[in-house]
Formats: structure tokens, sequence, C-alpha cells
């Protein structure tokens, strides 16, 4: 059957759709002002929580003005807390009270919260919210929690690790002393927030007549947020229904589940109403989830022909207070772990990857997930031991990188079919470094300094549940559902359990199921979001839906093309092989016999009795995919000037060659890339969550931490590659994170490039005027 | 909370009579008195832009305005920026170069672009690009949101 019908995919309209830029269905509603968000809609309750203004302590005492409809953690008896499991890795299962129990862990941590008619009365109402908390000495740093004496964060987990991932291959030792050379690059990532352009917002309206509760909110998973609220407040999953509405950007921050929304949907079924929630900017950066803050000491050893041999590595990810939902804080030491060999050759490896819990803002996944860290710890080391070795940078990688598929790891990862020599040929080629070197040298000898750095990296994409049951976790994502559907009028419907928010992915889809079924995508409506509409799903993160739900739309979309190819065969009297689909209609090839979809559909539900025996009543079709996973991968070079005086560092040109197998719509592909370089430039050299030695942070406005204006951001350069995908059934890999993965690497190569006449190393991210300035001015005063 | 004033808030050229508290932001009043919640909120600090709207023609960031101060003013809106079906060069522009990812930042660059080349018909590059860095998005990297304004500006400029 399934050969049947590729045979099938392979004629007639052939491949139209995928490969163009056509323009995105999603636009023309958010250009008009008609996107749906969920601040905009009405609400007869609002809330305000009130935050911890303190790092650590116990509460002793709350105090609401008189009248005031307030609630705290003595009022959700029965409400358990948010607690993962990951049943590896020596997990300690920390819980996370939905309002603060006694003790508070984090400035910013929501203790109370004020119910009012309006967002304004419950703002002046928390105001007056009186909070007394015996403070407590807080640790703020994860190497210092790690320290004999450190302040506990949980009693559950002395020493405050909270996971310890450790391997080693057997022969590593021997390896290692086997090294001509050897090079040690301590990699610090300080903290970040993702920082959507819409903070977090949450709605839930009671439904008198059910009894069910509908939940609007800011999330990248709308099924599993009902599953886990559901769990955590022991109410019928049935009763609750959860929509993801447009959603204005989420980048990881969305997808773990905020207590406050659990709380949202408590407050509806209680007070019967329609309760509401919008953060504000201030709560989304000190209390919205952070991300990065990680320290890698990587320890590389080398062969006399440069080739690496043997890598060594700690990595200590500071994970905050509490451990996030779904994946549990496991998600950054333990990819690290994972993925630290990068696209890199070698068999000797031996790893500790630690998440350690601190009094600072829980830690979620955000765009990269670790890999803009280990990507530049990794490709500081390649540079510096090509320094070692008085080797180009170039070269070093040429000698090292994997050209041989499927390759597997040494700590087992399977990649597939890639261009990773290609890549880094094709940037080289398109910056021509060796005139850049000319220009450099000139520039130095005016006193101008310029560098040049790169990264090549992989991007683990489109993985499935294999990957993630790997990981040990209760939750195991990975499978997608698309249910496809051709109504009586000829109307077609996917209905998607995957959860874009300003992906492009419903127009992406729409292009793959078009190619199938002889619909062009603006016929296809692309439906998602909603818990009642669309089947069971995980939603959107990882770089996963366009792979994913991708291929489930491939599959049901051929299965629809199958029962459409059979109905007309029927009416038009033609054998099964000599029809095709186009232009909305089923066509007999070489003759001007033609049905339309219209009218095979409305058969297909009507004239029954026809195709009794051969297809099922009705054009309703679902396709399930859970693959193995995929690698995309890319090289960047970025090319900057660094002002001594000032350490002010300006990006001349960024060029990236980057191959995401075969690209659905290169213009939605090139515009992920854009985003994800400008994140990871802003990851580079801008931003940075502050906290100071008492847990307040200093970074409570987008004046202070500053995600990067058009103003930092160079024109883009790409350059393209398709290597297809040969574990991915539309020979697609995702590509949603790659684009923040390697600016820091690059930028930060760059800067040390320029910096070489200084003998400055800057091994620390971001690489600000500050820290540029500090390390120059250490110099001077050793010279 | 103080007593509410009653003002005329003019909004792509229909009248909106509401009372509102003295404290009430522009961008408060257009979306939630007067449900016109195209504008966006962003981060209420003035630096991020998603609520730019124009008043008497001049791009302004209604997080940082208070409604009785726009009373008996001209405000645009995006609501208001397409004529019917038709839509404005810049609304078209950016759909035809991908300027826009989540949608959450967009009608802030078109209101802030709109109003700009309306006064500025012949503004250079480099101007633009200054213009352009005072509101934020997150999706785009900037690249698109440049090309589309810089083709729209063209458009503008030939009708």
């Amino acid at each position: 059957m399934e050969k049947a019908m590729s045979a099938h995919g392979t004629k007639g309209a052939g491949l139209k759709w995928v490969g163009r830029a056509i323009r995105r269905l999603e636009d023309p509603a958010l250009v008009t002002g008609r996107g749906r968000f969920t601040a905009d809609l009405a609400a007869t309750h609002w809330l305000r929580f009130v935050r911890s203004p303190v790092a650590a302590g116990k509460i002793a005492k709350i105090e609401a003005p008189p009248g005031a409809l307030i609630v705290t953690a003595a009022d959700l008896k029965g409400v358990k807390p948010i607690r993962p499991m990951l049943h590896k890795f020596n997990y300690k299962p920390v819980g996370q009270p939905i309002l603060a129990d006694g003790v508070v862990r984090f400035t910013g941590e929501a203790i109370a919260v004020v119910v009012a008619a309006s967002e304004e009365e419950a703002e002046d109402i928390a105001d007056q919210v009186d909070i007394t908390i015996d403070e407590s000495k807080p640790v703020i740093d994860a190497r210092e929690a790690l320290q004999a004496g450190a302040p506990q964060i949980h009693a559950e987990a002395p020493g405050n690790v909270i996971v310890e991932g450790v391997m080693a291959t057997p022969d590593f030792d021997k390896v290692w002393a086997s090294a001509a050379k050897t090079v040690t690059v301590n990699a610090r990532s300080h903290r970040q927030n993702a920082t959507p352009m819409e903070a977090r917002a949450g709605h839930a309206a009671y439904d008198a007549a059910t009894g069910r509760v509908t939940l609007t909110c800011t999330t990248q998973m709308p099924h599993l947020t009902r599953t886990a609220i559901a769990d955590v407040l022991g109410m019928p999953e049935a009763d609750l229904r959860v929509i993801a509405p447009d959603v204005g950007g989420g980048f990881g921050q969305k997808m773990s589940l905020p207590g406050e929304y659990v709380l949202l949907v408590w407050l509806a079924r209680k007070l019967k109403s329609a309760v509401a929630w919008t953060e504000d900017r201030r709560e989304n950066l000190i209390a919205g989830f952070h991300s990065r803050d990680q320290t890698i000491m990587l320890q590389a050893a080398f062969d006399k022909d440069a080739k690496l041999i043997a890598l060594k590595a700690d990595v200590v990810s500071n994970i905050g207070a509490y451990s996030c939902f779904p994946t549990t804080c496991g998600v950054e030491p333990l990819m690290a772990m994972a993925e630290m060999p990068g696209p890199y050759d070698f068999r000797a490896y031996s790893c500790r990857a630690r998440g350690v819990a601190t009094n600072t803002c829980t830690m979620a996944p955000y765009r990269g997930v670790s890999r803009p860290v280990l990507t530049f710890a990794l490709e500081r080391t390649m540079n510096k031991a090509a320094t070692a070795f008085g080797l180009d940078p170039i070269d070093i990688r040429r000698r090292n990188l994997i050209d041989k598929f499927p390759y597997t790891s040494v700590t087992g990862l399977v990649f597939d079919e890639a261009s990773y020599k290609q890549t880094l040929e094709m940037a080289v080629k398109a910056v021509d470094v060796l005139a850049f070197r000319a220009r450099q040298r000139q520039a130095r000898a005016k006193g101008r300094y310029l560098g040049i750095g790169l990264a090549t990296f992989s991007e683990r994409t489109g993985y499935g549940s294999s990957a993630f049951a790997a990981r040990g976790a209760e939750i195991v994502p990975g499978w997608e559902t698309v249910v496809l559907s051709i109504d009586p009028s000829g109307f077609v419907e996917a209905r998607i359990g995957s959860s874009p928010h300003g992906q492009g992915l419903r127009t992406a889809l729409a292009q793959i199921i078009a190619d199938e079924i002889g619909v062009a995508p603006q016929f296809i409506k692309v439906i998602q979001g909603d818990t009642d509409n669309t089947p069971y799903g995980w939603g959107t993160f990882a770089s996963r839906s366009l792979v994913i739900a991708g291929g489930a739309s491939l599959i049901a979309a051929k299965k629809v093309r199958a029962k459409l190819i059979t109905i007309a065969s029927h009416l038009l009297e033609a054998a099964a092989d000599d029809i095709v689909l186009e232009d909305g209609a089923a066509k007999v090839a070489g003759t001007d016999r033609t049905v339309t979809i219209a009218k095979m559909a409305r058969e297909a539900y009507t004239q029954t009795h026809k195709f009794k025996g051969e297809i099922e009543p009705g054009l309703t079709e679902s396709g399930t995919y859970d693959p193995s996973g995929t690698f995309s991968n890319a090289c960047h070079i970025a090319l900057v000037e660094v002002d001594v005086e000032t350490g002010r560092v300006v990006i001349e040109r960024y060029v990236a060659a980057e191959d995401a197998g075969r690209i659905i719509n290169p213009m939605i592909a090139d515009g992920q890339v854009h985003g994800g370089i400008a994140q990871g430039i802003g990851n580079a050299l801008l931003e940075e969550i502050i906290y100071d030695e008492t847990g307040n942070i200093l970074t409570s406005t987008l004046a202070d931490y500053m995600p990067p204006t058009a103003h930092e951001i160079p024109p883009i350069e790409l350059h393209h590659m398709e290597t297809p995908s040969t574990v991915s059934n539309t020979k697609a890999k995702g590509l949603g994170e790659g684009g923040a993965i390697g600016p820091p690497a690059a930028v930060i190569n760059a800067i040390n490039d320029a910096l070489n006449p200084f003998g400055v190393v800057i091994d620390e991210m971001p690489a600000t005027p500050q820290r540029i300035r500090a390390a120059l001015r250490a110099k001077e005063k050793a010279a | 909370m103080s007593a509410k004033i009653e003002i005329l808030l003019t909004i792509n050229g229909r009248d909106h009579a509401v009372a509102v508290e003295p404290r009430r932001t522009l961008a408060d009043a257009i979306r939630e008195d007067c449900g016109q919640t195209g504008t966006h909120i962003g981060c209420e600090h003035g630096i991020c832009g998603a609520c730019t709207v124009l008043v008497d023609d001049e791009p302004v960031r209604s997080c940082l305005m208070f409604a009785v101060q726009a009373a008996g003013k001209q405000i645009r809106t995006i609501e208001g920026l397409a004529d019917g079906d038709t839509l404005h060069p810049m609304q078209q522009a950016f759909m035809d170069h991908h300027g826009l990812q989540c949608g959450f930042c967009t009608p802030g660059f078109l209101m802030l672009a709109v109003g700009v080349l309306e006064r500025e018909p012949d503004i250079s590059d480099a101007d633009l690009l200054d213009v352009l860095s005072s509101n934020l998005c997150r999706c785009t990297g900037y690249q698109n949101i440049i090309k589309a304004v810089r083709a729209a500006a063209k458009e503008m400029r030939g009708k």
C-alpha cells in the first residue's frame, strides 16, 4: 500500500509547491491588526502577582489590605507542586509550589496573587500587600553553590546538585596520555532571557453550562499544558481546554509550564468566572524563565598532526531555583554532555555535567539549548589548538570535521548525510579570507583592530521519542499527528498537534500537503493550538515541527491522495495509474477528462456506495510521524572591528553557509536563520541578566537587558546547500535554532583575532565593552 | 484610583467617547476602552515600540502618552492603515518581503515606518536604519523589515 502511494507521489502534480518562496498564509491577519493574542481577551477578574523582593528567606507574614481578595499558598491545599521527573542521572525531583509555600527561593518568585475587577485595581491592591520575610543568605553563582557550606536551596538535594551526568569512554586515559598537545578553555556563558516581544499571558474562562474551563495562554505546547495542569490540580483533563491563539514569539520560554497558568485555572473554577493575567516586562525579565548561565571547562588532546583525539568536559549549569517542566533542569547539562563533540571526529571522551540549584530565576530551554555555549567552548578550543600548532583556524577544522555518513559520534548520536566541510569551504570562499588578512594588516598599522572568527557546528533537529526516552524522561515527547480532512464542499483542513508561534509552519505544511493532493496552499487551512480541535501533540520546540509535523502531514496527505485517486478512477472511469491530481482537480493524463476535488469530496460523503469495499466513507485521514532525528549544519563567519579605546565591537560582515536538507519554503527558512543569528549576536555581545550579590536583578527593563536593534545587526549573507536528509520523509531537516548557535563562537573568535596583538583572551559571553576593556586594562597593567 | 475624566478619542477617523482615569495610558485606552487590540503592548517602558501609533501623524509610543493627552487629536492605528480591502504599500511590502514572523511587533513597525515616510519620503538609508532601530523585533533579525520598508518607500514615492 505504502509503495503504491509513493508511486503516485512522484506522478502528476509532482513537487510544485515545496521549494517555493510563497508568501505566508499567516500574514494577512497579522499586518492588519486582526491577529488574536491572549491579552486581547476581556475578563471579569484580573490578577496581579505579589513577588518576592528578596532572593532567599522564610515568609513570616503576609498582610493584605481589608477587603482585598488575595490567594496565598495556604489557600492552595490539595494543589500539587510542579514536579517534573527524570529517571536517570541521579536526578533529584524537586517540586515548585504554585505560590511560595513558607520559603522564597528567588527574587520575583510569586508569593501571593491579588484578584480584582481591573488590572489597575489589582496593581493598586498588590502594592499594599505587606510581606515580611526573614531573609537568609542567598547563593547566586552555581560554582559557589557547589562549595561546602553553601546555602541549601532544597532540603531534598543536599549540595545543590539536582542532576549529574557522567560518562567516559573506556580507553580515555590511555588516549589522553598519547597526546602531542593539549589545550584548555574555560568558557563562561552569562544569563539570558529569551525575551519574546509578547510577554506571557493567560486567560481562564469557566463555562457554567459544562463546568469546563478554557485556558487561553501564550504556550508553545497546548496539549501538554492541559495534561500538566489537570495533574497538578487533580481535575479531570476533559474539563480543561487549552488554546494557544496567536503567540508573539516563544523561543523556548513559552514551552515551560508557569505556575501562573495553574493558578488561573484554579481561580476560574473557584470564582466560576473569567480571570486573566498579563505579565509585564519586568515580571518577564525577573521571573519569566532564564537561560544559558553555564560554565564549561573543556580540555582537548591532539595528536602531532593536529587531529583531535580526546575531549574532556566539565559542565556546570546554573538551573535556578526550580526544575522546569516538562524537560527538567537536565535539559542544559545533559544536552551539553551528549552534543559536546559537535561535528568533529574523535573517539575518546570524558564528561561530567551538573545542574546546580541557586537562588535565581528558574532556567528553561532557550533557542539552541546549551549548543550556543558548547559550540562557543568547542570553537574557542579549536582556535586555541590552531594557535598551538601554528595552523590557520580553517585548516584545523578541515582536519577534524566529519565527512563520512552515517557517522556515529563518541556519545552514540547518529549523524545523517550532511556537508560540514563543504559549508566551511563555501563560507570561507564567500569571505575571501586572504583579502581580509591583507586588510587586517593594513588596518593594524593604522591602529584599527579587525578580526575574523568562524564557527562550524551541527544542529540536532526533528528528533522523536527514542531520543527523549534516552534521557530517561518521565514525559517522552517526540511524535506528531496530523489529521487531514476534506469536507463535502471540498474545503481542506489540516489539524495539527504542533503549535507554531511565528515560524510560518502553517504555510510550510500547506505546501507539503498541496503537492500531494493537488490543491493550492491558499485553500488549505491549518488548524493549530486548540486541544478541543487538534489531535494530541507535543507542540513547537527543538527545531522539530517542520520535520515531524511536516512528516505527519506528508503521511496523512498520501492517504487522502490515495482515496482521491480511487474516487477519481471511478468517476473518470480510468486506471488509477493514469490519474493526476493538480489545480484542485483529478485529471486523466493525456486527456481532457477531469473532475474537481469538490465534486470528489461530495461523492466521498454522499455516494459512498460507489466505493464500498474499496475506501471508508469520508475524506479524513490521520498521519503520525516519529523519526529518529537528523542534523542540520552550518559554518558562520564574522568579521568585526574592535575599538580598543572603548571596547565597542562592530560586526562589519556576517556570512553563514547553511544546510538544512530540503528547503520547503526558502523565504521562511532564511527568515528563521536571520532571526536566530540576530539572537546569537545579542548573546555574543549584548544580552545579560545581571544579579547583584544579594540576588536582586539589575536588568529589569529592556533598557538594561538589551536585545539587539536594527543598528547592531549587520546585513546577513546567507549561502545554501541542500543535502537531503536520509532519515526524514520530507528530506527536510529543521533549522529553527541553528542561527542562534553559531554567532557567540564566530563573533567572539573574531574579537579574539582582532585583539591578538594585545595577547588578550576573551572566553566569556557576552563580550561586552566592559569585559573587553577589563581584559585590555589587565594586559596594560601587566605590561 | 482617581475619578474618571470624559474624553473623546478619534481613532482612524472614528470618535470614541470614553471615561478614563488621568493615569490611563493611550495604549490601554486604545485597546481596552476603544477595543482596538491591533496595537500591542510589549514593555510599557517606552523601549520596544510595539505600541507605536500615529498621533497627528507623528509616531508616538502609546504606552508613554496618557489618553487624556491625545484627546482631540487624530490617532491612527494599524486597523486604519489599509484602505478597505486594499492594503497599504507598507503592509503589502511586509508580506512580500517576509518582514514579520510572530507579528507581535509588526503593528508598531508598520506605524513607525509609515509615519516617518509620510513626513520624509526621501529619507536616506542611513537615517531610515536609525529610525527603525527605535523598535525591537525578536524574530526577523531586522533583515527583511529593512528590505520591506525600503521597498514600500519606493512604492510610496511613486504614488
